[in-house]
């Protein structure tokens, strides 16, 4: 259950497992762990299985794809046809959507089984998986904090060997932020890149789907299957496909490695720096290039997240009205009382205050000093990695400022849990890849994430130099202690 | 710059979500945190800045004037709450 893909896909190939007999690992661990973890929201065994045969079969006829065979689980909003996609919502609760995500698609077609959905924050909206409807995921590596979020039952279920890899969303840092709260691998792409189909939508200008997983290298199969032109998302972009795992060995002699004096300021908890400066070091024994740089608006980019992210909820979740799909209120005496008291019942407390505060700053009176600042204050964030970017090929920081925290030490206060996404934000803003890999575990032995963002389409160095580091060391194939193989 | 009850009362008006009285108080203090927050980008200089839309200076894809989906009406009314003839109900809106 430790095994990469790349490991399980030769396995396959070599028949030493069948999909079936691993079809059955993963939902002998996941009937283990679930009750405690939490990190899945519905599990189809049957399906699962059905999938697992046909694709034992695909092999054997010998037409076997990249992941055939492959069990994965995706994040609760990406629509699946036949199964539920609740988004972690009561809003949702009993939706079945009509059709499935191109995402989904795409896992289908490269043969790969689906193990079911994983637990998320209420539509995307959140960094703890504390506002899910269906109950907070736990981390593995200590029950009593968080996995982050908002793709945190994705992170939970690869880091606890429930699933060797899962999709997410990242708006401000969902792939990234529990990847590094969990001590796994998660890859925000360029925007465009991966469709937007099927997804259900937060924050149209920021949304991107990504992979979790392993190893920089099981990323960057994943990526294979996830990108590509979609004509139903209108900003997917138009660029031939690239072969991601046959670029995996980049160059670090060299390689001008910038390092932001904002990501390494006060705020960043010492065991945190620590484990991130450490792995600056190897990669200048390597010979890459230290390059100091500045991001200087970087302060203002949770700012201006909070603005342009729910004012672009505010408008997408309008769609929930109880009418075409959705939760509808029992009692109402009208038409505007049933939309008001459905919406009251079906969003969770944090999914309403980003309504409102999307639909304040988007009001008559309040727009331009809102909004239409925001979105200027964005292209000031956006210019100080064009600049960075002039001077070094990819930055390096931290994912998160801090390790894991317990459950239940930021819900009183959304501010305090904002600011945990202070180096997350800014990439989705620019629209940049970015992904975070395990690089050490603080001195309450909780995973560090490590950062490496870099220009638009930059994915194939990114992955490159991440499983460069992942080749000379060891913490992605740590397993957490709660959760032992 | 914060808000009043007031001012909660009219966006969650506008958002179409209803607010009982008694988590008024709290609705109002987190969102007036969340200002908080956002009001750290007002006093930013942005003359001749441009407003940044989107992510990728993208052009808008147009494609031909041509059907492209056909009628699945029975497949996506089936996760509706209440339909009857092929129809959404809602409650009466006209008198």
């Amino acid at each position: 259950m430790n095994a990469t893909l790349t490991e399980l896909s030769v396995a396959l190939r070599a028949k030493k497992v069948s999909s079936v007999e691993l079809t059955r690992a993963c939902l002998e661990r996941i009937g283990r762990l679930n009750g405690a973890l939490n990190a899945f929201i519905t599990v189809d065994e049957e399906r699962a299985l059905q999938e697992a045969q046909a694709a034992d079969q695909r092999r054997a006829r010998g037409d076997a794809a990249a992941l055939t065979g492959i069990p994965v689980a995706h994040k609760d909003l990406f629509c699946t046809r036949g199964m539920l996609t609740t988004c972690g919502s009561k809003m949702l609760a009993n939706f079945v959507s009509p059709y499935d995500a191109h995402v989904v698609e795409r896992f289908a077609q490269a043969g790969a089984v689906l193990l079911g959905k994983c637990n998320l924050d209420q539509f995307g909206m959140g960094s703890s998986n504390e506002n899910s409807h269906y109950g907070p995921v736990r981390n593995p590596w200590n029950r009593s904090l968080v996995p982050g979020g908002s793709s945190g039952g994705s992170a939970a279920a690869v880091a606890a060997r429930m699933a060797p890899a899962a999709t997410g969303t990242d708006t401000g840092g969902s792939t990234r932020q529990p990847a590094a709260l969990t001590g796994v691998c998660g890859l925000r792409p360029t925007y465009g890149l991966v469709s937007r189909y099927g997804i259900v939508a937060f924050a149209s200008s920021l949304d991107q789907a990504g992979p979790l997983a392993k190893s920089a290298a099981d990323l960057a199969l994943m990526l294979e299957v996830m990108a590509g032109f979609d004509a139903r998302d209108s900003t997917s972009v138009e660029r031939p496909a690239e072969d991601y795992s046959g670029r995996l060995g980049a160059e670090l002699k060299g390689l001008r490695i910038g390092l932001p004096k904002e990501y390494f300021g006060e705020g960043v908890e010492p065991g945190v720096r620590g484990a991130v400066e450490e792995a600056a070091r190897w990669f200048e024994s390597q010979g890459a290039l230290r390059v100091p740089i500045e991001l200087p608006n970087t302060r203002l980019a949770l700012p201006v997240y909070y603005v342009i992210a729910p004012a672009e909820a505010s408008s997408n979740l309008s769609r929930f009205d109880g009418v075409r799909y959705g939760h509808r209120a029992r009692e109402f005496s009208d038409l505007a009382e049933m939309y008001a008291k459905s919406r009251a019942e079906g969003f969770g407390a944090e999914v309403k205050r980003r309504i409102l505060v999307g639909t304040y700053v988007l009001s008559h009176g309040y727009y331009d000093a809102y909004y239409l600042q925001a979105q200027k204050v964005r292209r000031l964030v956006a210019r100080d990695f064009q600049q960075a970017f002039e001077r070094c090929d990819l930055i390096l920081g931290p994912t998160a400022p801090a390790t894991a925290f317990p459950i239940g030490a930021k819900s009183e206060d959304p501010v305090q849990m904002y600011l945990g996404d202070i180096f997350t934000v800014p990439a989705p803003l620019a629209g940049l890849p970015a992904l975070s890999i395990p690089c050490g575990f603080d001195a309450k032995g909780l995973p560090v994430g490590l950062q490496l963002t870099g220009p638009w389409f930059s994915e194939a160095r990114l992955l490159g130099v991440a499983h460069r580091y992942q080749q000379a060391t060891d913490w992605h194939l740590r397993v957490p202690r709660e959760t032992p193989l | 710059m914060s808000l009043s009850n007031d001012d909660v009362r009219r966006i969650a008006g506008l958002a179409r979500i209803a607010i009982t009285p008694e988590e008024s108080g709290e609705v109002l203090e987190r969102l007036n945190r969340m200002l908080a927050l956002i009001n750290e980008m007002r006093a930013v200089d942005t003359a001749g800045i441009e407003p940044m839309a989107h992510a990728l200076e993208l052009e808008q894809r147009l494609r031909e004037d041509k059907v492209t989906e056909d009628d699945q009406h029975k497949r996506y009314q089936a996760v509706a709450p209440a339909v009857e003839d092929d129809l959404y109900l809602v409650p009466k809106v006209i008198e």
